[in-house]
């Protein structure tokens, strides 16, 4: 049997495992348990600075007062101010579904078994504009890998928060409440794909999607799931709250894609927060080298 | 210039004088392009409205400086949807008129914006004593243009929003009621 080769320099197309790849590195996890699970960690999960881009990064006042969190409003400015003083303790997030050790963890229990990173990535929101963001968190792949997905688990699906007391703009069906996300294993098992629990080097603020949120860099923004209480493997696509509430407008995958439009608007150019004139949008937010063979073979203007 | 004909343009210009405040102090948040847009928007469908509200008012008070007021109203909301359209053909299609053009036939809600600004033009550059003397009773009929050009301009704003219309809904709920209390009027005469 052999064991996916994440350790190379440099992602090419051979480092994202074909499905059975995965298969047999369940089953392998499946007999040796957390110990071979801990082997596995691959050294990109260590190495910091792998993935950073080292465009500006946007400041910290626009990145945390500019957002979008319908949860508190549906504009992007108020939510910083009804997000003040979110409470993110007691919190628990449940991973399971088809795997073998579901587990509810303790927020703190959970940040302190997989350690903190700064990863500094472009996010693109599917509105036309984007931000350069420091996060801090870890990769997603490890706590996947800790509950031990079963062979038939091939979608995970991410279910945010909706409490009524604390998140005013429930009152509210703008979309269908809780929020949900999701992803294909592998793309959710990509070590781009990281779980935020800071910015900044501090905290993650309440509009910003405290205390834990997703980074899918390639992705449209919305994607990045807020406020995460349960990740669930599934066998079948999840249903996700952008594609319910107009499924010709925002697709499960939601890829960055200059030449999928928007049905009302073009995705062919972005403005940078801070910059006045938009600049050109770059195929998987300029990711394709790493996630290109993802989707290797797929209509993408179909599959958008 | 009478006190309410003074109040008018000071109600009209108030807006434009808090976004160069707001421009002069960081008030313009992360993204000024986008609030530039939409708030030159927002107060060029507003006007509009009050535009549409004068002559109502004009009956309820029995005044007739209401009916003065419609072309100082009339003209603001104009300003606006030409800073609007500015903010949008400089700063988003960089002055590029095919750029803007090609847009404008794609997007449908940047067709009926775009529509409604066309349709808005005539009104404003006849909106002199003259042109009134002019076209005589044509004026009135000409200006009938308003209100398909306010109900195009709510449409553009319905289409943009992503999810949230509850905005947009209400200045197509207030022309809608505005139109029907003319249509009364008429009819009940």
């Amino acid at each position: 049997m052999k064991v996916p080769d994440w350790h190379a320099d440099g992602l090419t197309e051979k480092d994202c495992a074909p499905e059975e790849t995965y298969l047999n590195r369940r089953q392998l996890l499946a007999a040796a348990g957390l110990a071979a699970a801990s082997l596995l960690t691959p050294r990109w999960a260590r190495a910091a600075g792998r993935f950073d881009t080292d465009e500006t990064q946007t400041p910290f006042e626009d990145v945390t007062h500019y957002n979008n969190y319908y949860e508190f409003a549906t504009d992007k400015i108020t939510p910083a101010k009804l997000a003040e003083g979110f409470k993110t303790r007691p919190w628990t997030v449940r991973v399971d579904g088809l795997c073998q050790h579901p587990k509810t963890w303790d927020i703190d229990e959970l940040l302190k078994k997989f350690p903190q990173e700064q990863r500094v990535y472009r996010l693109r929101c599917v509105e036309a504009w984007s931000i350069v963001v420091p996060w801090n968190g870890f990769a997603l792949a490890p706590l996947l890998k800790a509950a031990g997905p079963l062979p038939t688990a091939k979608y995970v699906e991410f279910t945010t928060a909706a409490d009524k007391a604390q998140m005013p703009g429930l009152s509210y069906p703008a979309l269908d409440w809780p929020y949900r996300e999701g992803l294909r294993l592998d793309e959710a098992m990509h070590p781009l794909t990281f779980m935020v629990s800071g910015l900044y080097g501090k905290p993650l603020p309440g509009q910003n999607g405290a205390p834990l949120r997703m980074a899918i860099p390639w992705k449209y923004g919305f994607k990045g799931a807020k406020s995460i209480v349960r990740v669930r493997f599934t066998a079948t696509q999840p249903a996700t709250a952008w594609n319910d509430a107009a499924p010709d407008e925002y697709g499960f995958y939601s890829n960055v894609n200059p030449k999928v439009d928007h049905p009302r608007w073009s995705q062919a150019k972005e403005r940078r927060l801070g910059v006045l004139f938009k600049r050109p949008t770059l195929m998987f937010n300029g990711y394709a080298d790493q996630v290109a063979s993802l989707y290797e073979g797929m209509d993408l203007k179909k599959n958008f | 210039m009478g006190r309410f004909q003074l109040a008018v343009h000071a109600a009209c210009l108030a807006p434009l004088g808090r976004l160069v405040w707001r421009g002069t102090h960081a008030g313009l948040t992360a993204n000024p392009v986008e609030f530039v847009t939409h708030r030159t928007g927002d107060w060029a469908l507003n006007l509009l409205v009050a535009g549409l509200c004068c002559r109502p008012l004009a009956r309820l008070t029995k005044d007739s400086r209401w009916i003065k007021a419609r072309r100082p109203v009339g003209l603001y909301a104009y300003m606006f949807a030409c800073l609007h359209f500015t903010t949008w053909f400089w700063l988003d299609k960089e002055l590029d008129v095919s750029d803007m053009l090609r847009d404008v036939g794609k997007r449908r809600f940047i067709m009926v914006g775009f529509a409604a600004l066309v349709l808005l033009t005539p009104l404003a550059i006849t909106s002199t004593t003259g042109w009134i003397r002019r076209l005589g009773k044509k004026w009135g009929q000409l200006h009938t243009l308003v209100y398909p050009a306010a109900l195009l301009a709510s449409i553009h704003y319905i289409w943009l929003v992503k999810r949230d219309e509850r905005g947009p809904l209400t200045y197509l709920a207030c022309l809608l009621f505005l139109l029907g209390w003319r249509v009364w009027v008429r009819v009940a005469r």
